[in-house]
């Protein structure tokens, strides 16, 4: 038993150290955003600031509140139609068989995995010539439709979960393909909706490489706006770790809210679940 | 059915962020932090002229425009100009979008104003091809400018150099005293430095002589080039591509480094941001053998083709190219006015001694800025300073600037 | 009714598979023709309305792979590959240990795996930005010494130029030679085990074939004029510890469903046998982890193929020392406006890519349906 216990303390031993380097950068990332810039400096640099300063967290809104609300536009319509479109595909797919339907899924699937800069140049052309360019509904589209792939997996992988029988029944009552939506299909899936609009919600809320490309100075997303404020001259660095709070909020209290649903978009994403 | 009410609901806040856009100008710059309250003080002036107009500053942050002219692409490529875009004078722009055919001429808005008697004529020189007069400059900057603190550079015991040779000599003292010889901050700085090197080694007319093709990159003169800035690059600080330009020149001031090669835009920082005094908190010299020539680049702005508010932005071009507008800029972006109506008394020391050089002095073009060569050959030239850095081979530099040089017909 | 039903099914399924084929398949193919012609290797036509481009079939990427100055993309080919090991091998060990521990009941479970799942749900912008700042020269990591009382480290994380393992591109050839070979001798060992005599004689036959090839005709290819040294760029490690930091979160969830979906019963067998937990991790639990470590390295393999923003935000575009294939595209698209170029190599990195994910699609969908 004194074994046992004393495996029991290296255990316990060994995840908090891992806990704690884990935190060591959420911890220097706040206390930095809390420092009067002036008093950044190297022998401090680990110390809880002195003063607590929050002009920084004032300044960094005052810079990213017009693109916190683009974000927030942007990743809330693409959120929403790419979780609608994904839960209707994955009801078709796992509940309406056709022949065919097998070749096509797989072909759906490799959408989420290619490299977006091998469809970049074709993409900024044609959001181009239907003059999308540049604004967020472009961008929103965009997204929808590089989200289907994963709305779609996740949702047939979900309805698979649904006994067919209950559709035959409905069918035979003579509920139609929309009637059996709304009546059985919809009522069921709310938890997948809560994983897929999360996962979503991440995706589009953190993405990149889309948000530098295809927008312009006023609907660019927060990640664009960040990278800028992190990027430029003569950095302080109060400021962009203030922005990168900011950044990171909605997701990370999506996070900690819903955490439980989270994983399961996050092991969703490996295909088989 | 709630999804269908919140989906429309969303699609239409969608469209909503798109139907925003009335009497407004939009000014695309890289002008952001330490230069950004110039501009501002323009776009206040702008402002008080055309109360009317809503003036957005849309500026993308990265030293000489190194970010800023991707997102550009982006933009004109996707067929949404910005009114105005800041462009450097010289290839940059005619070798970039004038010959792409993006570009409105501007000859008619010259002779209206009648800034074709009140510009230096070389600076014409490199705004017009044979077809017209592409941009309005707001300023000439200085890029061979050797910085350092004289306090700093009296308690080492060293004179300025005024060769390359003479800096290479006193390089193993200053690593001796414990001091950075030459600090340089990320890659577009390391080519900065290069085109001081190059210059000094070269001279002017050879400089020249580079660009319109009639001395080649793999030829011995220029090869050696490559050689020099190999032994200067050995002098310099070891974390170069984590600085920013304003960085590096805090090295100097801190007295850690002893030297700093960088465009006059370094004064600008020094006087307004570290509110030193020109002379003594920090003092200049023009780069290592290259007394007497004044490596020039210019800012300016043009018109695209198919803009949204086409009579604002022509508006926006007086306004910088009066000398009113260039007395507002210039002194606080620490950069000189070309209009040769500006009020010198405005400016301080350190202007005043640039635009006296800039009147006396032999004048030859930024490569890295954008006054030499095309872009498609500036952009490359990144690679052939890292082909030179990753083999330490002068010649496999001096083969590659040859083969891009060729790849893009400069100097044709 | 049925049968109109199905139609609507499939009506409504239109849509997306319609959007998916232009914007996934569609552009692929545009892409591909596009990397096949001179877009923008003529200055004055690169940016055009509307460009006079030329077919010039696979010049761009001959160039890429032995072109005089494209050494660069050659370089990020290597960073790519050192990454990718680097990358996943860390995560799939830390998401191990971390999963292994957390499999232990724990008391506050709950909580730890929340810290360790954190950094999952921040944007990889924010990532490199913090971590940009622990990196600098002076930054928090460099620092982290003092807290003990020592000396700072004086470690350039980012900014050092210093590279290891170096080899010569020219020897690519018979490295691929030699790879070849190891991977045939596998075969005709596994072969021999499983007394399939004419298989193993013939994979030793081409064996020895290519051994021979790698040995003599191979250093005689000369793919470069002149030797060019290519190796691990040590200012990656800073960012493979950043990528760490982000994923292998994941890898810990993976694990742990893993771990809690093998039941019970089949541990108390083992103890029954007599196994002590060592030898039931050893000999139970890891074998039926092996599935999941192999869709692990697959989908960290695809991000990290992918990977842009982080180094974006840690080290800028332009910091050559710490490149890859994503970050170049996007400059020799956007920046130098070689558009052919740069759909040269997107549609390398979309092989590269496809090369790892189009098995995995294969055989995970497959196995479905015999399930």
């Amino acid at each position: 038993m004194t074994k046992h216990k004393l495996w029991r303390f290296l255990f316990y031993f060994l995840i908090t150290a891992a806990a704690i380097v884990f935190l060591i950068p959420v911890y220097l990332v706040l206390i930095t955003s809390l420092k009067d810039p002036g008093a950044i400096n190297l022998n401090s640099t680990w110390q809880l600031p002195k003063v607590w300063y929050w002009q920084s967290f004032a300044e960094a809104w005052d810079l990213l509140a017009p693109k916190f609300v683009n974000s927030l536009i942007l990743t809330v319509s693409a959120t929403l139609l790419s979780a609608f479109f994904g839960s209707m595909n994955g009801y078709i797919l796992s509940k309406w068989r056709f022949p065919g339907a097998n070749i096509i899924f797989p072909l759906m699937l490799f959408g989420m995995f290619i490299p977006y800069q091998s469809i970049l140049i074709p993409l900024f052309k044609f959001l181009r010539d239907t003059g999308l360019y540049g604004g967020l509904p472009g961008l929103i589209l965009v997204h929808v439709v590089y989200g289907l792939p994963i709305t779609t997996l996740i949702f047939r992988n979900f309805y698979a979960e649904i006994p067919d029988d209950m559709l035959e029944a409905a069918k035979v009552d003579g509920a139609s393909f929309f009637g059996i939506y709304s009546k059985i299909i919809f009522p069921l899936s709310i938890s997948g909706f809560v994983v897929v609009i999360i996962w979503q919600f991440t995706q589009v809320w953190n993405e990149f490489l889309f948000a530098v490309v295809l927008t312009k100075n006023n609907s660019q997303p927060i990640t664009v706006a960040l990278a800028q404020l992190a990027g430029g001259e003569a950095v302080k660095w109060n400021l962009p770790m203030a922005g990168a709070i900011l950044t990171a909020l909605p997701t990370l209290l999506v996070y900690i809210v819903l955490g439980r649903y989270f994983i399961r978009g996050l092991l969703a994403g490996s295909i088989k679940g | 059915m709630k999804t269908f009410r919140v989906v429309i609901l969303a699609a239409v806040l969608g469209l909503l962020a798109l139907a925003s856009a009335q009497s407004q100008l939009e000014i695309f710059s890289w002008w952001a932090g330490d230069e950004g309250p110039a501009l501002q003080a323009l776009l206040d002036r702008y402002n008080e002229l055309h109360p009317d107009v809503n003036v957005i500053n849309a500026t993308v942050t990265g030293g000489s425009g190194v970010n800023a002219r991707a997102v550009l692409k982006t933009r004109m490529l996707g067929g949404d100009p910005p009114d105005s875009f800041q462009v450097h004078a010289g290839q940059e722009l005619i070798g970039t979008w004038v010959v792409a055919d993006r570009m409105e001429n501007l000859e008619d808005l010259y002779k209206e104003q009648g800034w074709l008697e009140k510009y230096p004529a070389g600076l014409l020189k490199l705004l017009s091809n044979d077809d017209g007069i592409w941009s309005v400059p707001v300023n000439i900057h200085r890029s061979n400018v050797m910085w350092y603190k004289p306090a700093k550079i009296e308690e080492l015991g060293v004179v300025v150099p005024n060769s390359w040779d003479e800096f290479l000599a006193i390089c193993p003292d200053l690593k001796a005293a414990g001091v950075t010889p030459l600090v340089v901050g990320e890659n577009w700085t390391q080519q900065h430095l290069w085109e001081s090197v190059a210059l000094g080694v070269l001279g002017a007319d050879d400089w020249a002589n580079l660009w319109n093709g009639s001395l080649a990159f793999n030829s011995d003169k220029a090869q050696n080039v490559w050689d020099v800035f190999g032994q200067v690059m050995a002098c310099t600080n070891d974390d170069a591509s984590g600085l920013s330009w304003q960085q590096a020149t805090d090295r100097v001031i801190s007295g850690e480094a002893a030297f700093n090669i960088m465009g006059d835009w370094a004064a600008g920082y020094m006087t307004t941001t570290l509110e030193l005094e020109p002379g003594s908190g920090f003092a200049w010299a023009a780069s290592p053998g290259t007394d007497g020539i004044f490596l020039m680049l210019s800012d300016s702005f043009g018109l695209p083709k198919g803009v949204a508010n086409r009579e604002a932005a022509i508006d926006w071009l007086k306004l910088l190219g009066s000398a009113e507008g260039q007395d507002i800029f210039n002194p606080l972006k620490g950069s000189i006015a070309p209009h040769l109506d500006s009020d010198l008394s405005k400016y301080n020391a350190y202007l005043q001694s640039a635009a006296a050089d800039w009147n006396s002095n032999v004048v030859a073009g930024s490569l890295i800025h954008g006054a030499a060569a095309k872009e498609a050959f500036q952009s490359q030239f990144g690679t052939i300073l890292e082909i030179y850095l990753s083999s330490g081979s002068a010649q496999a530099a001096a083969n590659a600037a040859n083969a891009i040089a060729q790849q893009v017909g400069l100097g044709q | 009714m049925i049968k109109k039903d199905r139609l609507t099914a499939i009506l409504m399924l239109m849509p997306s598979v319609i959007l998916l084929a232009i914007f996934v398949y569609g552009f692929i193919g545009q892409t591909v023709y596009t990397s096949l012609t001179n877009w923008g290797m003529d200055p004055s036509q690169a940016l055009a309305i509307n460009p006079k481009i030329k077919f010039v079939g696979f010049a761009m990427y001959k160039e890429l792979f032995t072109g005089f100055i494209d050494i660069r993309f050659r370089q990020d080919l290597v960073n790519t590959f050192f990454f990718t090991i680097f990358f996943i091998a860390g995560c799939l060990v830390l998401g191990l240990g971390l999963a292994f521990l957390l499999d232990q009941n724990l008391k506050a479970e709950g909580l730890y795996r929340t810290i360790f799942l954190l950094p999952m749900s921040l944007s990889f912008i924010v990532t490199g930005t913090i971590w940009r700042w622990l990196l600098q020269p002076k930054g928090g990591i460099n620092m982290l010494p003092s807290l003990i009382g020592l000396e700072p480290m004086q470690s350039r994380w980012l900014t050092t130029r210093e590279q290891i393992w170096q080899f010569n591109w020219q020897d690519i050839p018979q490295f691929t030679g030699w790879l070849i070979v190891l991977v045939l001798l596998w075969i005709s060992f596994s072969a021999f085990r499983n007394k399939n005599k004419s298989r193993a004689l013939v994979a030793f036959i081409s064996l020895l074939a290519i051994a021979a090839w790698s040995a003599f005709i191979a250093p005689k290819i000369l793919i470069l004029p002149y030797p060019e040294t290519h190796g691990f760029n040590i200012a990656f490690v800073g960012i493979i510890m950043a990528a760490i930091w982000q994923m292998s979160g994941y890898t810990m969830a993976l694990y742990l469903a893993g771990l809690r979906g093998i039941p019970q019963a089949l541990r108390e067998a083992a103890s029954v046998d007599g196994a002590n937990e060592w030898q039931i991790y050893r000999h139970v639990v890891l074998p039926l982890l092996k599935p999941i470590s192999l869709s692990a390295m697959i989908i960290l393999g695809h991000i990290s193929l992918k990977i842009f923003d982080l180094i974006f935000a840690m080290t800028g575009a332009d910091n050559s020392t710490t490149d890859v294939p994503a970050l170049l595209m996007y400059l020799t698209t956007f920046r130098a406006n070689q558009f052919s170029k740069g759909a040269a190599i997107a549609v390398i990195l979309l092989i590269m890519v496809a090369f790892v994910i189009i098995p995995y699609l294969w055989t995970s969908l497959r196995s479905e349906v015999e399930r």
